[in-house]
């Protein structure tokens, strides 16, 4: 079972954030998700500059077997995006919560619907 | 509810992702399916087949019902030889692609797709009803362990007294592995060397640990169904569901040398198929190799990027190690050689035509 840290906060769509920090959250993808997706191989992100509203498809992690949709899990403007997992998607499987985020986002708006990690631990209980 | 293998609970202590395929619960993958995927191509991979179907057919007339059921002339294959092969409906669509073994004169094994044996069981022993022949499916009975890549004879030649350098590519034989009564066949769907290995159910964990240990200073490991499907895509092998179907006759599929319209007797789709042979199709089966990173996938359409105009559309598709590229199969118009995209949702991704296969081992 992987690790779900305590100290993020989820969504359904298996992302995690942290922050804010100065009004910049970081976004990845959750461990669970990236052994279900299996070796990625291609991440497309979105722009840094631009802005993007909750729950928009603004990227594609593409594996193996599947692609799936990067969804933006708060509203804001697109601060910064982690080159390094552009250039190694194995990133996203060998350290999730670190060296493979995603994009960093200045928070206008945080949907209310985020998920603690005992609500996202649940959703992958009943994913798994 | 998934059937199992009998080798379920190796592949669970394994830590493998168990997937639903064609009913069965297989392994996807044990780890990192890239690194299954190379150690097939460079060293050796251990594959559970055990899905897949074994029908028998015996009798005096077993290669004549063989020969009226399917496309191939099984009657004229030596002992100890196999051969690829199809079974068609009577108006040429591809119900199967079979690998026929003749285990004795009177006695042929065929193997079918998991997803069709149980119907390619039931027109054998429809088809073979008018010969002296029985058809009887024994899937329940066996299962298939495969070892493939360039050290698979090295490994199996440690556990075996067979004559594995004089078994050529596409014949069986009768032996022992570690002691265990096996037909060892020189099979495989991967694009390299390889042996697959038919054994009774119950000696299948067995098996496979033997080989495990064998296998373990040599860069054996287990690969799952995903490496399977990236292995036999590269080698440009078609997979039912994907290339080949119903709908499809074997030549819309560039596989129409496997109809042998010269043997003795008539032959389930002969009748179809006949005014085929030298009808060029309206679209071929080509490979496609994207300029970009994104995945062309099963399904998604081949267009001309000027108009979007439709012009193929892809069976099946996935990042392709031995390129570091995505690959994909794709039925597209015969008279379009270059200039193509992929619609990737929604997208004009161009990719080059090329012919199959992909990739093509040294040997």
């Amino acid at each position: 079972m992987s690790s779900i840290p305590e100290e993020l906060s989820y969504t359904k769509e298996h992302e995690w954030v942290a922050g804010p920090a100065d009004g910049v959250v970081t976004v990845g993808i959750t461990a669970f998700a990236a052994d279900a997706l299996g070796d990625v191989v291609y991440v497309q992100l979105p722009e840094a500059g631009a802005t993007v509203e909750a729950g928009d498809a603004v990227g594609e992690v593409e594996s193996t077997k599947s692609v799936s949709d990067i969804y933006a899990p708060v509203s804001g403007e697109v601060t910064e995006v982690n080159q390094a997992v552009v250039d190694d998607p194995s990133l996203v499987n060998s350290d999730s919560y670190g060296d493979g985020w995603l994009f960093r986002v200045r928070v206008e708006n945080t949907p209310d619907d985020l998920l603690t990690a005992e609500q996202y631990t649940a959703v992958t209980t009943a994913e798994s | 509810m998934s059937r199992s293998t009998p080798l379920r609970e190796v592949h669970e202590s394994l830590g493998a992702t168990l997937t639903d395929f064609a009913g069965w619960l297989m392994p996807l993958r044990y780890g990192s399916e890239s690194a299954e995927h190379n150690a097939v191509r460079t060293a050796a991979g251990l594959f559970d087949l055990s899905h897949m179907g074994e029908i028998f057919v015996t009798g005096p007339q077993a290669g004549e019902a063989l020969d009226h059921a399917l496309v191939g002339h099984l009657s004229a294959l030596a002992p100890g030889r196999a051969r690829y092969t199809m079974i068609c409906a009577p108006d040429g669509g591809v119900l199967d692609d079979l690998i026929v073994y003749r285990l004795a004169a009177e006695e042929f094994l065929v193997v079918a797709n998991a997803s069709n044996y149980a119907r390619v069981a039931a027109e054998l022993a429809e088809r073979a009803a008018g010969f002296q022949a029985d058809v009887e499916d024994r899937s329940d009975r066996y299962a298939l362990v495969a070892i493939q890549g360039p050290r698979a004879e090295e490994i199996l030649g440690t556990l075996t007294d067979a004559d594995l350098p004089s078994l050529k590519y596409y014949a069986g034989l009768p032996g022992t592995v570690a002691g265990i009564d096996a037909l060892i066949a020189r099979t495989g769907y991967t694009g390299e060397d390889g042996f697959e290995l038919f054994v009774a159910a119950g000696d299948a964990v067995a098996l496979w640990q033997e080989l495990a240990k064998a296998g373990d200073a040599h860069g054996l490991r287990p690969a799952g169904l995903s490496a399977r499907d990236t292995l036999r895509l590269e080698a440009g092998m078609p997979l039912y569901g994907n290339e080949l179907n119903a709908g499809l006759t074997p030549f819309d599929a560039g596989l129409g040398r496997v109809v042998k319209f010269d043997k003795p007797g008539d032959f389930v789709g002969r009748a179809a198929l006949a005014p085929l042979k030298d009808v060029p199709p309206r679209r071929r089966l080509v490979g496609l190799v994207a300029r970009g990173r994104r995945v062309p996938r099963h399904g998604y359409p081949v267009v001309l990027p000027a108009d979007g105009a439709v012009v193929g559309e892809v069976t099946s598709g996935a990042p392709s190690q031995s390129l570091g590229k995505p690959i994909a199969m794709a039925y597209v118009d015969t008279e379009v050689s270059e200039g193509v995209a992929v619609d990737i949702r929604g997208s004009h991704e161009p990719v080059d035509l090329v012919d199959l296969p992909f990739y093509r081992r040294n040997t």
